[in-house]
């Protein structure tokens, strides 16, 4: 069984009534305007933001979105990647229950965090306020953000062991958070109540309603100016636009299906692996993305929600095509096919707390076809996890602290060149915290941070490098660490007949010995005493292109710099790079 | 002290300034006789690679003898160009055990959001940068002293690999500087130079990759940039001159020519730093505190934002990816939208200017000079604001630099008329509403990123194109008034005359506020403002006051973002209390994280009365030109700009004519020559 996303698919070509003229140049103002109308909800909340995920990672996201379909017409450029295809998703779904409850009125906001219905993870807290411009429903705003803590089994909501939504964090569905502008109060305090982390959270809500009144206010005086005619006609005009850019895009690709499998390495519950699978079809301007064969629903938290696939589609067309904007007219020419009862429409109440370690696998398999349509569209598997990594403990005098953090590795190689050396995931654009930070906030000590030499996949060019952490523990009360990771038995993939780079290696001393963990790269609880260390060392990028095309210079370079080493250079070039002067 | 001040006092009295700002382009000078207080300003073309040459042509234009010449005060941009060239010396880096990549790693971040292409070289070579075993802990701990042995081993490994400078980066140094200390005191024993860099000097500041990287960029233009100042130094001595010669740095103020060899990553900025700090001199002069500055050149727009007579300044910059310098600097915000911005349609039907530029070679196509693409400068001819006969500031010498207006035309129907259907004249049109588009969109978010409405502010064009489009930003902000400067494209060469003496501290202090030691804290302060009068009583110039400030940068634990609360010091109760406590958190336990200081020695200012036009100008009639606006020709009258009196009122449309600059007044909007020689612009 298979279940087109057709009506989702459908709703992406919808166009506003409007009988309004609007001229090119006009078009590109509006255009321009709107975007920044995005881009000050974004500035907005990250300079309210309380906590370090939006302030400092940027997770969160801001757009105007379809009065009746939830589309996407304009997105902030900071947000979040993922984002930019999930939102419109959730705003949708408010659609459908204003429109069921039959209240909707100027100044309601509505509130949730359900991925079942608004994709991504509980983590995610979705803010949806209608725009009614003289007594009439404009367009949606809406605002994103990652809250530090909304209850659960685990702090910070990465719970590796959850077998269900409600291990994983308190669920709000849609509700409205105020009514006709007035705020209920009764909705703030069940979800404070619900956070080890209240004055994050107070904090962060405060961000996003000011980001909202500040959308509110930007709109009125763009249409003040310009009238809703003329703005209509431009967001349908942009759509139009949008559809135009993707299609001349496939068009200059050849017809045929493309396909591509990848794996996750488990579930966290079960040590099996999951097959991620994906044929594109291009048929002349049009495109169908097809999951097809992918693994059933799984029991631990690496299911995601149908909403997601969806967005995730999006994002790796924007990476493989990266000046198409930010709206949903891209998505017209493209049909998305996810297989019933997979993990990639998993149904409620299955857990989706680690949805980017497979959102990520998609990505992966998505680049590895389209480099079967053209090597020069796509670039090498990047490393594919995000290898959320705690240690917790508890201080001399009882303080329990947590270190919570992700971790880098290598980009793929492209036609361009190598790979980045140690990255952010494709997904994100978040920046590590300083090592300073963590050991001045924390008892532990960093014996290695450091690029992971050889863990490159070889080709014409090669992938980045991944990185090597050491981190050991000062606490005399000794730690217990938990890792959410992938990539520990499928390495990241080359593209154009470039070869794979290293996997994901996690392991932690214990009494004088390195060991691993059974689960590869998930793990929870592992005793660290006092001056034991843990170590992850993640994969590289992916390589492109044949081996021996790489130049002998470049080859002599990494050798040289100790990236790769001369041992290893000759098994994979042959020894001609030793002639070359470095 | 007093003898090298009174002596300098004297000399001042006698003699002139000047300011010299070399860019791209363009070498501005602007020089200000002390006695007589008249300023005189020149415009020279740039010379590459030696950029001596023209600075010394500029000077020469307007200054009979050097040696009259008390100071010589130079805004460049040599330092940027070294970063974004990647010119810099040969570095090598010693550092902690199991770091050595950190520069090279970056805060794990990428080139492109979308695409996931790109790569990053970091300037100091992998080979090249050494660990040796040493470690500080968070706390300030030594948990192992540095190896000597293995410090001494790898000097003797840099120098042979040819590494002209060094950067000494230990983990936590901020914390306790004391290994660093000992490693670096037998480093500058062994190294043949003074290029030895080490971060707990010039940053002691938490965050290793911004530390790190501050200081290895420091060690990597050390020997390019002390190299390229020594010149200027020796050229001006054989020239007669002996007066102070001084560096502007990127936070506004300036700095003795031998602490800018030492520290050249404080001039990342340097030139449109002075542009600001005149710009924000000019506009209180006539009477306005809060302005937003707007610098329109070749290849970008340039916004800056002054709030009650304060320029804002930022912690830190990227100078390119992943090259970050972190050290106070005036927050200039930069899009590529500028005269020689590209327009052109992409495959959607919709009209796109920039990011890709023509710059000033080949430049516009009216330039006639290989480019064939239409510029905003090409629009800007075609429409008859420029005139194409007579055009601002040509780089080419001895041809009269006439433009091809036909060729203008031609470019801007094939690329943008032909595919939207539109006119010469309405594409022109066209390109011009785009680009004005995006400047003001930059001009909205940089005033909304730091808090403020736009419509509080009047606007400052400065630069040479600022002046074309100072009416379609008002309209499209919402902006009441315009200042434009009597001399808008010599800005930053103003600014170098204008300029404090600056100097910027920090100590990372990263305690609970309850569980300060404010013997430490107060300890660190005094040895700032001692290492701060210090320089400025080296400095052979006089100073009307010494300011110091203090601030600490505080969060609630927890957060990572910090707010700069400023500390009210006592000198008489010898207290210190912090200002400005609002947006508390009930149960926040607050956290000092920085300690940041400034010595500030205030120069005298001149006065902008004398560059205003004298009494006896009488207004030249105005010729006409034929000018396009919205949708028809209007005939226009041009006028010669500073040959206008005080006070005269200029309705648009009209345009006002200068060497360097061009003033576009459209219908509907007035100029008035103030007292200074400004032109304030509002709507009629």
């Amino acid at each position: 069984m298979e279940r087109y996303c057709r009506d989702s698919i459908s709703q992406w070509s919808k166009r506003m009534k409007t009988d309004t003229e609007v001229d090119p140049i006009t078009l590109a103002v509006l255009a321009g305007r709107m975007e920044q109308i995005a881009d000050e909800m974004d500035a907005t909340l990250f300079r309210a933001a309380f906590n370090p995920i939006i302030a400092e990672a940027h997770d969160a996201s801001h757009g105007l979105y379809h009065a009746t379909t939830g589309d996407t017409l304009v997105q902030g450029k900071s947000g979040l990647p993922i984002f930019v295809g999930v939102m419109a998703l959730g705003v949708k779904a408010v659609i459908d229950k204003a429109e069921a409850d039959g209240d909707l009125q100027d100044g309601d906001i509505y509130i949730f965090n359900d991925a079942h219905i608004g994709g991504t993870h509980l983590s995610d807290m979705r803010l949806v306020r209608p725009y009614f411009y003289q007594g009439e429903l404009f367009c949606y705003l809406a605002s994103v953000g990652h809250w530090h803590d909304v209850g659960g089994a685990v702090p910070g909501n990465y719970n590796p062991a959850a077998t269900d939504v409600f291990q994983e964090a308190l669920v709000l569905p849609p509700v409205k958070l105020a009514t006709a502008g007035r705020i209920n109060q009764d909705i703030i305090d069940i979800l404070l109540r619900n956070t080890r982390l209240p004055q994050s959270a107070q904090g962060d809500l405060n961000g996003q309603l000011s980001a909202l009144d500040l959308g509110v206010s930007r709109m009125d005086e763009l249409l003040d100016v310009y009238g809703s005619g003329t703005v209509k006609t431009a967001l349908n005009a942009l759509g139009d636009r949008a559809e135009a850019l993707m299609r001349a895009e496939l068009s200059a690709l050849p017809d045929g299906r493309y396909s591509a499998t990848d794996y996750l390495d488990n579930d966290g519950i079960e040590d099996e692996p999951l097959d991620i699978k994906v044929a594109l079809e291009i048929n002349s301007d049009e495109l169908i993305i097809d999951f097809e064969g992918s693994a059933p629903q799984c029991a631990g938290p690496v299911n995601i929600s149908l909403p997601t696939t969806i967005a995730t589609a999006y994002v790796a067309l924007k990476h493989l095509f990266p000046n198409l904007p930010a709206n949903a007219g891209v998505m017209r020419p493209v049909k998305v096919r996810v297989p019933e009862k997979s993990l990639l429409s998993a149904e409620f109440p299955a857990p989706t707390g680690g949805y980017t370690e497979t959102i990520l696998r998609m990505i992966d398999a998505i680049f590895c076809a389209a480099a079967q349509a053209s090597p020069e569209l796509a670039v090498a598997n990047a490393y594919g996890t995000i290898n959320a990594l705690s240690i917790a403990g508890k201080r001399s005098d009882g303080r329990p602290w947590v270190m919570f953090s992700f971790y880098g590795g290598g980009h793929g190689a492209c036609c361009d060149g190598d790979g980045l050396n140690h990255g952010n995931a494709p997904i994100s654009t978040a920046t590590i915290p300083p090592m300073e930070i963590l050991e001045s906030a924390y008892p532990v000590m960093f014996k290695q941070w450091a690029l992971r030499p050889d863990s490159d996949g070889a080709g014409e060019y090669r992938g980045g490098m991944g990185a090597v952490y050491e981190i050991e523990v000062l606490e005399e009360n000794g730690a217990e660490a938990f890792l959410f990771g992938e990539r520990g038995k499928f390495a990241p993939g080359g593209i154009a007949g470039g070869q794979e780079a290293a996997m994901n290696v996690f392991s932690y001393e214990n009494n004088g010995e390195w060991k691993h963990p059974p689960m590869v790269s998930k793990m929870r609880g592992i005793k660290l005493k006092q001056g034991e260390s843990v170590k992850l060392e993640t994969p590289g990028g992916g390589g492109y292109g044949n081996t021996a095309r790489r130049s002998a210079q470049r080859i002599a370079r990494d050798v040289a710099r100790g990236l790769v080493t001369g041992q290893r250079a000759d098994a994979l070039y042959g020894n001609a790079w030793r002639r070359e002067k470095s | 002290m007093s003898e090298s001040v009174q002596k300098n006092t004297a000399q001042s009295q006698t003699g002139s300034i000047a300011g010299v700002d070399v860019g791209g382009t363009f070498t501005d000078v602007f020089v200000l006789d002390e006695t007589t207080g008249m300023a005189k300003v020149a415009k020279v073309a740039t010379t590459r690679p030696d950029q001596s040459g023209g600075f010394l042509n500029g000077l020469q234009q307007q200054v009979s003898e050097l040696s009259l010449l008390t100071a010589v005060v130079h805004g460049t941009t040599a330092g940027t160009n070294a970063l974004l060239e990647r010119k810099g010396a040969k570095t090598g880096v010693i550092t902690t055990q199991g770091l050595r990549d950190v520069l090279e790693m970056r805060r794990r971040d990428r080139p492109h959001t979308w695409g996931l292409r790109g790569n990053f070289e970091p300037v100091v070579d992998r080979q090249c940068r050494i660990e040796v075993p040493e470690r500080t802990l968070a706390d300030g701990t030594i948990r192992t002293s540095v190896n000597m042995d293995c410090v001494k081993d790898a000097v003797k490994q840099l120098l042979s690999q040819g590494c002209e400078s060094v950067a000494i980066l230990f983990a936590n140094a901020y914390a306790n500087p004391a290994n660093e200390a000992q490693a670096a005191q037998l480093v500058r024993a062994l190294w043949p130079n003074a290029h030895v860099a080490v971060s707990s000097e010039i940053l002691p500041e938490i965050r290793e990759f911004e530390r790190f990287s501050t200081t290895a960029l420091n060690a990597y233009l050390q020997p390019e940039v002390s190299g390229y100042f020594h010149r200027l130094e020796n050229a001006l001595t054989a020239g007669g001159f002996n007066g102070e010669f001084m560096i502007v740095q990127s936070n506004g103020g300036v700095m003795a020519v031998d602490t800018a060899c030492r520290l050249p990553v404080r001039t990342a900025l340097s030139g449109p730093a002075a542009g600001v700090i005149a710009a924000g001199y000019i506009a209180g002069a006539a009477g306005y505190d809060n302005i937003i500055t707007g610098d329109v050149g070749g290849t970008s727009f340039d916004v800056s934002l002054i709030a009650a007579g304060k320029s804002m300044l930022s912690a830190q910059t990227s100078i390119d990816f992943g090259m970050v310098v972190r050290t106070p600097m005036i927050e200039i915000t930069t899009i590529g939208a500028g005269g020689g911005s590209i327009a052109w349609v992409d495959n959607g039907g919709f009209l796109n200017i920039g990011p890709e530029s023509a710059g000033s070679n080949p430049g516009p196509v009216a330039y006639g000079l290989g480019n064939d693409r239409p510029t905003v400068t090409d629009a800007n001819i075609v429409l008859g604001r420029i005139n194409p006969d007579k055009p601002i500031g040509s780089v080419k010498e001895g041809d009269g630099g006439a433009l091809d207006k036909q060729s203008a035309a031609n470019a801007i129907d094939k690329h943008v008329g032909k595919p939207l259907g539109l006119s010469t004249e309405a594409a022109a049109e066209a390109i011009l509403r785009v680009a004005n588009s995006r400047m003001a969109g930059a001009i909205r978010l940089v005033s909304i990123e730091r808090g403020f409405d736009p419509k509080q502010f009047a606007l400052m064009p400065f630069g040479g194109g600022g002046g074309l489009h100072v009416c379609a930003m008002l309209s499209e902000v919402g902006i009441a008034g315009a200042i434009v400067p009597r001399y808008p494209g010599v800005t930053s060469a103003m600014g170098c005359v204008i300029a404090d003496m600056r100097q910027d501290f920090v100590q990372t202090i990263n305690a609970v506020l309850d569980g300060i030691k404010l013997d430490e804290l107060t300890g660190f302060m005094q040895q700032h403002v001692d290492q701060g009068n210090t320089v400025l009583s080296a400095a052979n110039t006089r100073f009307k006051q010494i300011e110091t400030g203090f601030e600490l940068d505080m969060a609630y634990i927890g957060q990572t973002h910090t707010v700069p609360v400023p500390l009210l010091v006592d000198v008489h109760n010898n207290q210190v209390q912090p200002l400005n406590q609002s947006r508390l958190l009930p149960n926040g336990v607050k956290r000092v994280i920085n300690l940041r200081s400034t010595v500030t020695g205030i120069r005298p200012k001149f006065d902008l009365s004398t560059l205003a036009p004298d009494e006896n100008t009488r207004a030249e009639p105005p010729e006409l030109r034929r000018v396009h606006f919205t949708d028809r020709w209007h005939d226009t009258s041009i006028y010669n700009r500073l040959s206008l009196p005080a006070g005269t009122v200029i309705q648009g449309p009209a345009i006002l004519e200068q060497a360097d600059t061009t003033l576009l007044i459209e219908p509907g909007y007035h100029g008035r020559v103030d007292d200074f020689g400004n032109t304030i612009i509002e709507q009629a």
